[in-house]
């Protein structure tokens, strides 16, 4: 790593991102209508976030311990690959120690 | 203090929601339902607090699957409970809690993406700030120039490929077999409100991290090539101020 | 500061922004919690500027709990003085209810009994939100499973009491008053009979879900399904009394399309028609 600065390239790179940059710079007119236009369903950016509802459920009974369960999502699809120092490290679903903290 | 005033009523009916009987005191045309009606507030605690986990964690819920993920934050809620009305904040904890949640130990990226997922939702709701017009950063003295970024820009750096792994879970994504960590990732909110997780390689990531905490871009460019991160700086406009020497 | 029209509104939702921008004369006011929009910036905010540019707002909190044992906490006070004085809302309510305790927030509209000490400390609360808002507020009737034994004063007396001490008014949810009168088992008709109705600023519509107990039906406010007859039923007859008011659809789970939001607030017009009719006096 060097210390010196090279006051050429910087300004090479600098002129290289304003030139990359270049065709999507300036889009800011109409910013809500591109919001809207680009917000795919069921994972919307533009959502208020997590919020507070006065809403209802009565369905869903919490009690009882629920850890006979395993994550069954698609946790069960994704194969890590070795790391940097070669340990491999693929997720398991085998039969898990279920301690749990204290709730 | 009297059982019958209001802050012991509160109490009781507090603790309840967490125990096996409904509180003393209730009332109802069948007294023999109290603990059926009971259930309706102590499930809706649970279920709302819940949904909004799930909201602010999408794929963290789908990694472990709903039934898991809504059982394991029965578990966050009694440790880490919300400690304000504005849910828009809670679960800056809740990836050290799944690093240290045994059923979950055998996934050793989830606390990554969680913490990824985390840093997304304050990128949405962070501050607004006009950029600069890239004309700005014209300059006589590039390497004096510093920069200042969005408030909603954040640096996720992460030993797991957490990133990856975030996107092959975007609607659209092709699945593409991971490589090997560490990731790294820009988090930012553009003009548009479109919130982008861009990957970064770990010498535009420290450039970035630099340029972040007010370093010029000639100390900047001792990590690597500037190029790619001034790219995206000016590609998501994400420079609202530029200045030179202190 | 001009009050909420004494139209249809609906909660707003940002997924419907676009088809609300694209008919913006369809709907007389939009109402959000306030909650939601305590974040510092973002799509959120932007889109209720946008909104509130073209139509009357009203923000109904759920945070305050001002029916809890504590005072208020503060710094949500200031946070929904920030929230006010930033959007000026045709409306300010909250609920009968507590939702938080101690520092613990739970997210959830729960009840208290009714009694002397819980009426002072509601109406002190009032007093407080009122003081640091610099408004009027309107405080709204819960939805409940369960009463109190300790309870010595009727909702309606209680609520009335509490219109009388601070001067609030109130937020009369007409889907609440069918589904608590279901519930325990008493004549909504009775309890709107005794309802403060000239205190009333504001009326909440809404769905609700049945489960079935051995003693007969609970009713649970989901928010999430279209109005239930026997509620527009009791509605009509709430206007005949009053006169038009402003009205909401509220709906916060399974959220439609926009479209069978705006087939409610239709059909919550034409009863506001008849009732401007009924009563020339009261637009």
């Amino acid at each position: 790593m060097t210390i010196k600065t090279f006051a050429l390239p910087l300004a090479a790179s600098l002129a290289t991102a304003l030139t990359l940059a270049g065709g999507d710079a300036n889009a800011q007119s109409n910013a809500m209508e591109k919001c809207f236009g680009i917000s795919p369903a069921g994972q919307n950016d533009c959502a208020a976030g997590p919020g507070t509802s006065c809403a209802g459920s009565s369905t869903v009974d919490y009690q009882g311990n629920a850890w006979t369960l395993v994550a069954a999502g698609t946790c069960a699809d994704i194969e890590l690959p070795a790391m940097a120092d070669g340990t491999a490290r693929v997720g398991s679903l085998e039969e898990l120690d279920r301690d749990l903290p204290p709730a | 203090m009297l059982p019958d005033s209001h802050s012991a009523t509160e109490r009781a009916f507090h603790a309840a929601l967490r125990a096996a009987d409904p509180p003393a005191g209730l009332t109802a045309p069948d007294p023999s339902e109290i603990a059926l009606r009971f259930k309706v507030y102590r499930n809706n605690v649970q279920a709302s607090l819940t949904r909004a986990l799930a909201a602010a964690f999408p794929v963290t819920e789908q990694l472990v699957g709903a039934e898991f993920f809504a059982a394991l934050a029965r578990v966050f809620i009694a440790t880490s409970p919300p400690r304000s009305p504005v849910l828009l904040h809670w679960g800056a904890d809740f990836a050290a809690f799944l690093a240290q949640f045994p059923p979950v130990t055998h996934l050793p990226y989830l606390p990554d993406v969680a913490r990824l997922e985390h840093l997304r939702g304050q990128a949405t709701h962070a501050a607004d700030a006009m950029p600069v017009a890239p004309d700005a950063l014209r300059t006589d003295t590039p390497e004096a120039l510093r920069l200042m970024l969005h408030p909603s820009v954040a640096l996720f750096t992460a030993p797991m490929p957490a990133v990856q792994i975030w996107r092959a879970h975007q609607p659209d994504a092709r699945r593409a077999p991971l490589t090997a960590g560490p990731d790294h990732a820009l988090v930012a909110r553009r003009p548009d409100f479109r919130v982008i997780i861009e990957p970064l390689d770990t010498d535009t990531h420290a450039v970035l991290t630099a340029l972040r905490q007010g370093d010029t871009l000639g100390t900047a460019a001792h990590h690597g090539d500037p190029t790619p991160a001034l790219t995206l700086l000016l590609r998501h406009e994400l420079i609202i101020a530029t200045g030179g020497p202190e | 500061m001009r009050p909420l029209p004494r139209t249809p509104g609906l909660s707003f939702k940002p997924e419907h922004f676009r088809d609300i921008m694209a008919a913006p004369s369809a709907v007389g006011f939009f109402e959000v919690h306030a909650e939601n929009y305590m974040g510092e910036g973002g799509a959120a905010h932007a889109m209720l500027n946008a909104l509130h540019a073209d139509h009357a707002l009203s923000i109904h909190g759920v945070g305050l709990s001002i029916g809890g044992a504590g005072a208020l906490c503060r710094d949500h006070l200031a946070r929904l003085r920030k929230l006010i004085d930033r959007y000026q809302p045709q409306s300010f309510s909250e609920h009968l209810a507590w939702s938080s305790h101690g520092a613990e927030w739970l997210n959830d509209l729960l009840p208290l009994p009714y009694t002397d000490e819980t009426l002072a400390t509601i109406c002190t609360h009032i007093d407080h939100v009122q003081d640091v808002l610099g408004r009027r507020m309107l405080l709204e009737n819960p939805a409940t499973y369960v009463t109190f034994a300790a309870s010595t004063w009727s909702e309606t007396d209680f609520l009335t009491e509490i219109t009388r001490r601070t001067g609030c008014g109130l937020l009369l949810d007409v889907n609440n008053v069918f589904v608590s009168a279901t519930n325990h088992r008493f004549d909504a008709r009775a309890y709107l009979a005794a309802f403060p109705l000239e205190a009333v600023g504001e009326i909440h519509l809404a769905g609700h879900d049945c489960e079935e107990l051995p003693s007969g039906p609970l009713l649970i406010d989901t928010h999430g399904a279209q109005v239930a007859n026997p509620v527009w039923t009791l509605y009509a007859e709430v206007l005949a009394r009053t006169g038009p008011l402003p009205t909401l659809i509220e709906w916060d789970t399974d959220v439609p399309d926009f479209a069978t939001l705006l087939a409610e607030a239709r059909r919550a017009y034409s009863l506001l028609e008849h009732a401007a009719i009924g009563q020339p006096h009261a637009a």
